[in-house]
């Protein structure tokens, strides 16, 4: 969706703030959000891809407004709300009121963190047709404004650039995100001239990457 | 956003954060109290994001390519399986790939749509990294972005900007300082600093180690 989560080319911003490397976090509540945030992912209700598209239904003003950790936490909050995992009524009470549901996983425990954390969650599978593009072939990007999760950045809608990378096969954000199943898609680093991007005054030695999915491309003779 | 200060503490830094703070604590307390989480979990993930994974692992990384040519062609052609090879992997890492910066080349990774970071060799990221002016403005004035970090890329050097919208996660591989020839790997990974290792920086000149 057209929605404040997609920045690119945005301007008025004012200057990016360096900040060392440590610490890692700025207040106690940010430790807690993201925690909370990764126990309630490890009960498996929804795929990462629920999650991001739920952030970006925040309103733009809110999400505007709100720190990365706020954005977290809000959205954790529509998605244990919309799961029934909480109700109405106990976030008012800010109490448990009624029994949990059964979770697809168990509740994560502290031994299981690091196996959790160092295995991850592989996004690959196995192709079961061939790449419709190869290195070296130009492609066109679609024009699509969908109101459901996209990870098509409308800054490169409608462009035109090269294959420079043949990824794997990953599961599609774009159905995942909606429950609609895996429905898994070849993928491409896609090459593309600053000046396809952003015209004439673009800086003249400027080139961008961008991961696309095979459904968002089309073929340019 | 900057916030203010003056009646902030430890814990919240003035009230739109203390709201955000609040949230938390209720969540959490909401979900103890069901059993969903279970808070030495949550401590356990804490501790492991503070002291475990960070961006000392990816300096390893680089530090063992500069010095191990045979390492460094593993890493080009299957970087997740040779950062594995270092004992990194897993969440936010699992499909690795490095790009490497030449004397004609310097590649900046972003993510305009949310915030995809190499985690198990780079940690959680950076606030700037999450935030509006990073994502809005690294894949239209790259250099732009590369000044508000004091550093002034040379016109004619291309720049390459990774938009990491999908499930790759990217780590640059800065080209290594001059006269460290001698250096152990130890040495040399002092030298690399997490922002060189997004593109939004350079690595440490010897003698001024970390």
């Amino acid at each position: 969706m057209n929605g404040a989560q997609d920045l690119g080319g945005m301007m008025g911003f004012g200057p990016v703030i360096p900040e060392p490397e440590k610490p890692i976090f700025h207040a106690e509540w940010e430790k807690r959000a993201l925690a909370i945030t990764l126990a309630c992912g490890a009960l498996g209700q929804w795929p990462g891809d629920r999650g991001r598209y739920i952030r970006e239904t925040l309103p733009p003003i809110e999400y505007l407004t709100s720190s990365y950790y706020e954005i977290w936490t809000k959205a954790l909050l529509k998605l244990l709300l919309a799961e029934t995992m909480i109700t109405q009524e106990e976030w008012a009470a800010g109490h448990a009121i009624v029994p949990a549901l059964l979770t697809k996983r168990p509740p994560l425990n502290a031994e299981l963190v690091a196996p959790l954390l160092a295995a991850g969650t592989p996004y690959n599978r196995t192709p079961k047709a061939l790449a419709a593009f190869k290195v070296g072939d130009r492609v066109r990007t679609i024009t699509a404004h969908p109101t459901t999760h996209t990870r098509l950045p409308r800054y490169g809608r409608g462009k035109t650039g090269v294959i420079i990378e043949v990824h794997d096969v990953f599961v599609f954000p774009d159905s995942m995100a909606h429950g609609k199943g895996e429905d898994p898609q070849w993928c491409y680093g896609v090459q593309f001239d600053g000046r396809e991007m952003w015209g004439p005054d673009s800086d003249p030695h400027l080139e961008i990457i961008i991961d696309l999915f095979e459904p968002y491309l089309t073929r340019v003779a | 956003m900057t916030h203010s200060h003056d009646h902030g503490h430890e814990d919240d830094h003035g009230s739109e954060l203390s709201e955000a703070a609040l949230r938390v604590r209720a969540l959490e307390t909401i979900l103890t109290e069901k059993g969903y989480i279970d808070p030495a979990a949550l401590d356990a993930i804490i501790d492991t994001y503070e002291t475990k994974i960070g961006p000392r692992n990816g300096a390893r990384v680089v530090a063992k390519a500069w010095a191990d040519p045979a390492y460094k062609a593993r890493l080009m052609t299957d970087a997740t399986s040779a950062i594995a090879e270092l004992g990194f992997s897993g969440r936010q890492g699992e499909h690795m790939r490095v790009v490497e910066n030449t004397n004609e080349l310097h590649n900046l990774v972003v993510c305009t749509l949310c915030s995809c970071y190499p985690w198990p060799v780079l940690g959680l990221p950076p606030v700037w990294y999450k935030s509006t002016p990073y994502r809005s403005r690294a894949v239209i004035d790259p250099r732009g972005v590369l000044k508000d970090f004091g550093f002034e890329l040379p016109a004619k050097i291309k720049i390459r900007v990774w938009d990491s919208t999908a499930e790759m996660r990217y780590l640059v591989l800065p080209m290594r300082p001059e006269g460290t020839e001698n250096l152990s790997e130890e040495a040399l990974a002092d030298l690399v600093t997490r922002d060189s290792m997004i593109g939004t920086g350079l690595p440490l000149k010897k003698g001024r180690a970390r």
